[in-house]
């Protein structure tokens, strides 16, 4: 960490692009539930996989999106610019330049679909392949400056990793991590409203339609809430089709319950400042259950497989 | 004539930025050394790994 501020302060200086600079073109961040959600799909995956290539597998995941989030950078940083979020990333505060944001995306891109068909089969590299070109050009460069439905449809790129991973072990893409891919897909409106909720200031004068900035307050939280219903049904599919256990059954409808209440209570506040602090609440939450409800998944599906629970 | 700014950009950089300059290359050039590395062992571990047994089984 110090050595990332540390880098930072000197390529500030000097107006060259440091280490730091190229690891937050990363977006380590949002790479960290990306990775474990497709370390999920490696896991209870079926079959068997040698433990380096999951290790590729899973580290090919977290280039892939680190890539598709340089690309990202690349194309936002005009909107960035103007963002209190986004201002200090390294394009828009002029330490680097867009073409090797750009650069760096492309070769970590087309680097980690390579290494890993090479590594696993051609069904997990094309998968990656089509999330990346699904976040880069559908998400970013065509729905998200156009449509307040961008982060529903464009919410599918960060749904893919776990079946990226599942595909890494089976070479297929089955009903199984379908479901899973469908739970992040739900999942991501709900997410992504609550923060346009408090930062819609920063996305209005950006010019970009979230929700809250097109259809109002009101309309969006109704719509979160119908969301979050949404998807705490849909993760009782794995229970529902007998590919889920007792464990993952009772997480799911705690954290789905919890998931309910705070949106319903967010529907129900009126008041500007409290509303924006249960927006910040369920966004909070909202990363927690998502780990909470994979993590859940496969903690039972390795009780299950090891024979503890059958 | 020449703006002000323009005269300004000419001027040598201060040994302290020139400094500062050197270690951010520096640095960067040794995180591409390791970024390279990485690449060079997974490659050649990668390999081993997909001859498996296989690697060990050649007629004497």
């Amino acid at each position: 960490m110090a050595l990332i501020d540390d880098s930072r302060n000197l390529s500030g200086m000097t107006g060259e692009a440091g280490v730091g600079d190229y690891l937050a073109l990363l977006k380590p961040s949002v790479m960290q539930l990306v990775v474990f959600v497709g370390l999920v799909g490696v896991v209870v995956a079926p079959g068997t996989i040698n433990p380096f290539i999951a290790i590729i597998a899973v580290a090919c995941i977290a280039i892939g999106a680190g890539g598709s989030a340089a690309l990202n950078m690349w194309y936002d940083s005009d909107i960035d610019a103007i963002m209190s979020r986004t201002q200090n990333r390294p394009i828009p505060s002029g330490r680097m330049s867009r073409e090797e944001a750009l650069v760096f995306g492309m070769v970590l891109s087309g680097f980690s679909v390579a290494l890993l068909g090479l590594a696993t089969n051609w069904v997990a590299g094309g998968l990656l392949a089509f999330t990346i070109f699904f976040y880069v050009v559908i998400y970013t460069m065509w729905l998200k400056r156009r449509t307040p439905q961008n982060i529903v449809i464009g919410g599918a790129a960060g749904a893919f990793p776990p079946m990226v991973g599942w595909a890494a072990v089976t070479g297929t893409v089955s009903f199984e991590s379908v479901v899973l891919f469908l739970i992040i897909f739900l999942w991501t409106p709900p997410h992504f409203w609550a923060l346009a909720l408090y930062k819609q200031s920063d996305y209005g004068a950006a010019g970009v339609p979230m929700m809250p900035n097109v259809v109002g307050d009101n309309s969006t939280k109704l719509q979160i809430f119908v969301y979050t219903l949404i998807l705490a049904a849909s993760a009782m599919l794995p229970t529902f089709f007998g590919f889920a256990g007792a464990i993952y059954t009772t997480v799911a409808l705690i954290t789905g319950f919890c998931f309910s209440f705070l949106a319903w209570r967010l529907l129900k506040t009126r008041e500007d400042v409290a509303m924006r602090r249960a927006a910040r609440t369920l966004f909070n939450y909202s990363l927690s259950y998502l780990f909470i409800v994979f993590f859940a998944f496969m903690t039972d599906n390795l009780l299950t497989r090891f024979g503890t629970f059958s | 004539m020449s703006s002000p700014n323009e005269i300004r950009a000419v001027e040598p950089e201060s040994p302290q930025v020139a400094e500062a300059r050197k270690r951010v290359r520096r640095r960067r050039s040794i995180a591409l050394a390791i970024a390279l590395a990485l690449f060079a062992v997974t490659f050649y571990t990668l390999t081993i790994v997909k001859m498996g047994p296989a690697l060990f089984d050649r007629a004497m």
